[in-house]
């Protein structure tokens, strides 16, 4: 099933997306766990444009969730392309009600979020994980084995699709911070 | 042997800390535990020292306060042993819209379900306030507590968020 994945591109979806302003904190969205989206609906593919074209214009935006387009809903983009801890990647992709089924590997790391454009903090994460979920428009279930960045991301994002920020997830009373760099 | 309780605070500049730890070391006041930290611009240092009588210690830390930037004060406590953690270790998220009570609000919940808060730390920034609180909590009350910040959650139009904290011994 990987290969639908391998072989997905954000052209696919056939429609341009329209850069859309990014909700922050506090915004009641933000902490609402989303609703299952119909991966065929129009409105499920326009969004998914949407959020790809969204991050494109983002600087370091590695990946983005529908509630951070202020939309309630369980789809989000992610591409870790770029990044310098990345190991696995999968390229630019889109998911629906996605889900991690397995984890493994847990580490701590530092996140930042563009919704909470102030603060970072140390979450623990699993650097290997098993996601499963739905291609927008075909609406193909996909099945994906990652690590390191791309597993941070895919569990940053899909805490956005349940109403869940990094600040819900922080390791201490001392793990958050005033973010130092701006990107 | 005396136990001190001192706090300074002050503008933050550079070599506050250093200011501060060498007049204490000048009189032989060894820093036990302490917290020291910036805060909005604020540099905020609470110190547990052990060493000489609380008059010595005013004394070394006068020039540092003359010019009324920087603030002290120095207290003779009883010593106390660290006591024992009671319950389990969890960890409270709260953030939302800043507003009035959002801390007495929660730490009232907590402490009536008789969580002990060992650590908090809250931050504003911009108009999203944040408080991070390390809790010791009698395992058998954690769902009764979750469940009533909960509702205190609701009613201050915050998220919150209550899990074990995990600490692995090496």
């Amino acid at each position: 099933m990987t290969s639908d994945l391998l072989d997905w591109k954000p052209e696919l979806l056939g429609v341009e997306g329209n850069v859309r302003a990014v909700v922050t904190a506090p915004a009641t969205v933000l902490g609402t766990p989303g609703e299952d989206v119909d991966p065929a609906d129009p409105e499920t593919v326009r969004l998914a444009a949407d959020l790809v074209a969204t991050m494109r214009v983002s600087p370091g935006c590695v990946g983005l969730a529908a509630p951070q387009l202020g939309v309630s809903a369980r789809i989000f983009v992610v591409d870790v392309t770029q990044h310098p801890k990345t190991v696995t990647t999968h390229g630019t992709f889109v998911l629906c009600n996605a889900a991690v089924v397995e984890a493994s590997r847990w580490r701590p790391g530092r996140e930042g979020c563009m919704s909470v454009p102030d603060l970072t903090g140390d979450v623990k994460r699993a650097g290997r994980v098993v996601v499963e979920g739905a291609l927008p428009g075909s609406g193909d279930p996909v099945r994906l084995v990652t690590d390191a960045f791309e597993a941070r991301a895919l569990q940053h994002e899909i805490d956005h699709c349940g109403g869940k920020l990094f600040l819900d997830r922080v390791a201490g009373a001392h793990a958050i911070y005033q973010r130092k760099v701006y990107l | 042997m005396h136990e001190l309780a001192i706090t300074v605070i002050g503008p933050d500049r550079t070599g506050i800390i250093a200011d501060v730890a060498e007049a204490l070391a000048e009189v032989g006041a060894n820093l036990a535990d302490s917290t020291m930290t910036r805060l909005r611009g604020h540099f905020a240092m609470t110190l547990i020292c052990t060493g000489p009588a609380a008059e010595a210690v005013e004394e070394a830390l006068a020039p540092l306060t003359a010019d009324g930037r920087l603030v002290a004060t120095v207290r003779a406590v009883r010593p106390e042993a660290d006591a024992a953690a009671q319950g389990e270790p969890f960890l409270v998220s709260v953030h939302g819209a800043d507003r009035l009570g959002i801390v007495a609000a929660v730490s009232r919940v907590v402490s009536a379900a008789g969580g002990n808060i060992t650590d908090l730390t809250t931050r504003l920034a911009g108009p999203l306030y944040v408080i991070v609180a390390e809790v010791d909590l009698d395992p058998a009350h954690a769902d009764g507590l979750a469940e009533q910040l909960a509702v205190a959650a609701a009613e201050l139009a915050v998220d919150v968020t209550m899990r074990r904290a995990e600490s692995e011994i090496l």
